[in-house]
């Protein structure tokens, strides 16, 4: 008797903790609010699912729990009631799938007006890229990297000259303008997870994976590594911070292009040299 | 239920063609057995302790031996749990685990969980055991082969034991082994710790492999007469089908390791791409991380369910034994189980929706993995209406299976969520992914495992585990393992990644702080109830009560050899002839409210029986 009291409490603590949990998603700050929907969605449906199951059995243990001058019943199959549950199954399983890929393809379809942006991550840090004026990133390999080419820019990619180089693990973005992040890796699996714009990829070595989002939330968020890269994953973290469009103008004014590192890294040469000479 | 089987008739009697002359009942033309077309197995009896005690080729203790071994894995991955919840629970009392300490300790745990613990412990452990007695066979039918299985295994296991002890340590690498980090310095144990791992895993494989071949074929081959495929217990459906994923996926594991030890040792580049380390090139290049993923996955998927079927076949048994009514839907039970085999194939890539492979292949694998979700949900109807309208005991045994019912429907709910894409892009990595598969494929398979412990421990010693200390072992046990898990989905939520060593202080992550520490608490006192289980039998064995044959009143074969424990033969001196399925419980008009496999139809003439 008892053990059919301490079920039906695990499941009224179980929905109870759900609805008075202080633990839940924190502000959704990205256009993906459909994931959150799909997931609540989910949780009704199945949860349902779950607490209905539990009662049942619940009940079942209250009422036929065992005694002597009773005979369980002999009912081998039932196909009329075994049709009935396979439908409704497959059903309430075609209702959680059909929003979750359409939001999927979503997902894999980026507007055309994203602003791509170059994530690179190596052990353990990150740093970031944008477009110059004509609009596209240059071309890169992890061979090229070197002091003067941080980020491994073709040097004969006219595309790469004017790109904009953020040498920091924060960056900034436009708040309501859609980004395309471009993932890459120079050594193992990363992933850039900001929890609260909801989306996440892993930037794989030797390719070039992506997704994108759109911030509607000016604020500043931690960044954190989402697949594990070695005994630095923990602390592999980085920022973002999204901006109102004048202020992210004058942020992205003050960032340099690869053209002036190249420039500024030449005169370094040359002064040494002529300290050399001296 | 055989094939043929017509719903609306129930026996009356049966025409034959042949008579079979053992039977010697009052009607021996309804009692009809097909004759055996093979003569019966030789055995090899031992002549002495070492071959009967440790190079032994019978599979019963065989099957202990397997048993033992993984429980013992098994203490050293609760042992490393512990560690994990020190550190995360309480920090400034973990001081001396570094974050290389950390990752060995979570890398070590996972594996051994799932392939030395789990799959050893299900397929060499109840597998060995129960095939040969449930089909009613002697012995598997290559019983040196079975030896050398064992062995094998246990070589595994003192190989990856042996990485504890060599310098760098155990892996560090996560139990999936994600190449490049895997292998690069950077990675805690990336020297002799991976490549004993690697080689550990192949001889996992290999004997694997031998003990495989050999429960497939005994259950093709050697089962007794009358014991048609559609007769047999669903515990050696489950095993069956297992084993057969097994031998079709186990091979995608060794194949990777593979390639990784040669990436590791040869420098060729299977899995390595271009790799700037340390402002160094290295001298890889052209290899797809990806690849191995596909791999590892290919395995990967099918062995949740390798771990998972056996589970849901022996659960099967034990609700349908302890309810006192036959399994409801016994051909869908059947049915679910091969085909959530076949369909766990093609899944594996739900593992790896933000792996960067390409994502268009979102839409294949979210439809395979909610396909799955139908034969599953049917499994747990059937469970539950087999409870429904039974005669149920709620001893140790059935409190197990319920508590496994609880376990197992939360952990599938919550995979649903995860195997549906764009549901995972936020949940993946963090610790709604560890609470869901803890819950599916940790939790829930352990309920099995302790209600298989409980109803076959007087078969195997001949002797009744105590129920008081059971019960108290299980909802410890059960209470806590809930509580570790159910509240871990919401730090999911947060979005609080996993394979963190520390959560430093953002926001979002102190609020965690006090679920932590409850956790790491409930953790400490789950592991430290499973040492009551270990006391109840070291207790039983020296003084507990002696079982009478077939305490549970059971129909499967394994409740009616000659001897209890079962010697060596299983049978004694004629193998038993099999006239029905084992869920005859319950029968109208018969006297006993169970009716073994063995009784010809001419015993029980006046029962409403239907046909199988």
């Amino acid at each position: 008797m008892h053990a059919g009291i301490i079920f039906l409490l695990v499941i009224v603590g179980s929905v109870l903790f759900h609805i008075f949990t202080p633990w839940y998603w924190t502000d959704i700050a990205s256009n993906w609010g459909g994931m959150d929907s799909t997931i609540t969605l989910t949780f009704w449906v199945g949860g349902g699912v779950f607490v209905a199951v539990c009662l049942f059995m619940v009940y079942c243990v209250f009422r036929y729990s065992h005694k002597e001058d009773r005979r369980a019943e002999y009912k081998p199959e039932d196909k009329k009631l075994e049709k009935i549950l396979t439908w409704a199954t497959t059903l309430g399983v075609a209702a959680l799938l059909a929003p979750g890929l359409i939001i999927w393809n979503q997902y894999v379809n980026v507007p055309k007006n994203a602003l791509e942006v170059d994530v690179m991550a190596w052990q353990w840090g990150w740093q970031y890229r944008l477009p110059g004026a004509d609009g596209k990133l240059g071309t890169t390999q992890v061979r090229n990297i070197a002091d003067n080419n941080p980020f491994g820019i073709n040097p004969d990619d006219p595309f790469g000259k004017d790109d904009i180089m953020i040498e920091s693990d924060v960056i900034n973005l436009e708040n309501n303008r859609p980004v395309k992040i471009l993932l890459r890796s120079v050594d193992v699996l990363h992933n850039w997870y900001v929890p609260q714009f909801r989306s996440k990829m892993d930037a794989v070595p030797g390719t070039v994976t992506f997704y994108w989002f759109e911030p509607n939330k000016v604020g500043e968020y931690e960044v954190l590594c989402a697949e594990y890269c070695g005994v630095g994953h923990y602390a592999m973290r980085g920022g973002v911070e999204v901006q109102d469009k004048a202020d992210y103008e004058v942020w992205l004014s003050e960032q340099e292009t690869f053209q002036q590192l190249s420039a500024r890294y030449e005169k370094l040469n040359v002064d040494g040299n002529k300290l050399a000479k001296k | 239920m055989s094939d043929e089987y017509d719903n609306n008739k129930s026996y009356q009697a049966q025409s034959s063609e042949v008579l079979d002359g053992s039977a010697g009942s009052i009607n021996p033309d309804m009692d009809y057995v097909r004759p055996a077309e093979i003569p019966e197995q030789d055995l090899y009896h031992a002549h002495s302790f070492i071959e009967k005690w440790i190079f032994c080729q019978d599979a019963k203790v065989i099957g202990v031996q397997y048993f033992l071994t993984a429980v013992f894995t098994g203490i050293v991955g609760l042992i490393l749990s512990w560690l994990m919840r020190l550190q995360l629970g309480f920090p400034e009392l973990a001081g001396f685990m570094t974050a290389e300490h950390y990752y060995q300790f979570v890398t070590m745990h996972g594996m051994i969980m799932v392939v030395y613990f789990l799959t050893a412990l299900f397929l060499g452990g109840f597998g060995n055991y129960l095939i040969p007695l449930m089909v009613g066979a002697r012995d598997m039918v290559f019983p040196y082969v079975n030896m050398l299985s064992f062995w094998m295994f246990f070589v595994a296991v003192a190989v990856l034991m042996a990485s504890f002890f060599v310098p760098g340590g155990p892996t560090g690498a996560g139990w999936t082994l994600y190449p490049p980090q895997t292998i690069l310095e950077g990675t805690p144990g990336s020297g002799m710790g991976i490549l004993l791992m690697l080689i550990s895993l192949s001889l996992f494989v290999i004997g694997f492999t031998m003990g495989g071949l050999n429960y497939m074929i005994t259950i093709l081959q050697a089962r007794t007469r009358g014991m048609t495929l559609m007769r047999m217990p669903l515990t050696v459906w489950g095993i069956f089908t297992a084993t057969v994923l097994a031998m079709l996926a186990f091979p995608a594991l060794l194949v990777s390791a593979i390639m990784m030890t040669l990436d590791k040792v040869l420098q060729t580049s299977f899995f390595m791409p271009t790799i700037l380390k340390a402002g160094e090139v290295l001298e890889y290049g052209g290899g797809s991380p990806i690849l191995f993923q596909h791999l590892f996955w290919f395995f990967g998927h099918p062995e949740v369910y390798i771990v998972a079927l056996p589970a849901f076949g022996i659960v099967s048994d034990l609700i349908s034994v302890h309810a006192r009514k036959n399994i409801f839907g016994y051909r869908m039970m059947v049915w679910a189980i091969v085909g959530i085999g076949g369909l766990s194939f093609f899944v594996w890539a739900h593992h790896m929706y933000v792996s960067g492979m390409n994502p268009w292949f979102g839409f294949f694998f979210a439809t395979t993995t909610l396909i799955i979700a139908v034969p599953t949900a049917m499994k747990v109807y059937n469970w539950i209406l087999t409870l429904w309208r039974g005669n149920i005991r709620i001893n140790t045994v059935m409190l197990w299976c319920l508590g496994f019912i609880v376990t197992f429907v939360n952990g599938g709910i919550t995979g649903i969520f995860l195997g549906n894409v764009s549901v995972d892009v936020p949940l993946s990595d963090t610790y709604f992914v560890i609470a869901h598969f803890h819950m599916v494929m940790g939790i829930a398979p352990l309920m099995v495992i302790m209600g298989a412990v409980y109803h076959w421990f007087p078969l195997v010693a001949g002797k009744m585990l105590h129920e008081g200390l059971g019960k108290w072992h299980f909802w410890i046990t059960f209470l806590g393992a809930y509580s570790i898990y159910f509240p871990m989905h919401y730090l999911g939520f947060i979005g609080v990644p996993r394979r963190y060593f520390e959560m430093y202080d953002s926001p979002y992550m102190t609020s965690a702080v006090g679920m932590n520490e409850f956790i790491s608490i409930a953790a400490f006192i789950v592991g430290a109830a499973q040492f009551i289980l270990v006391f109840n039998i070291i207790k039983t064995l020296k003084t507990g009560k002696k079982a009478e044959q077939n305490p549970w009143k059971a129909n499967s074969l394994e409740w009616y050899t000659s001897t209890v424990p079962p010697e060596h033969g299983n049978f004694g001196e004629r193998l038993p002839v099999v006239h029905r399925w084992p869920y005859d419980f319950s029968v109208p008009g018969a006297k006993d409210d169970f009716i073994p496999q063995t009784t010809a139809p001419s015993e029980v003439a006046n029962t409403e029986v239907e046909k199988t």
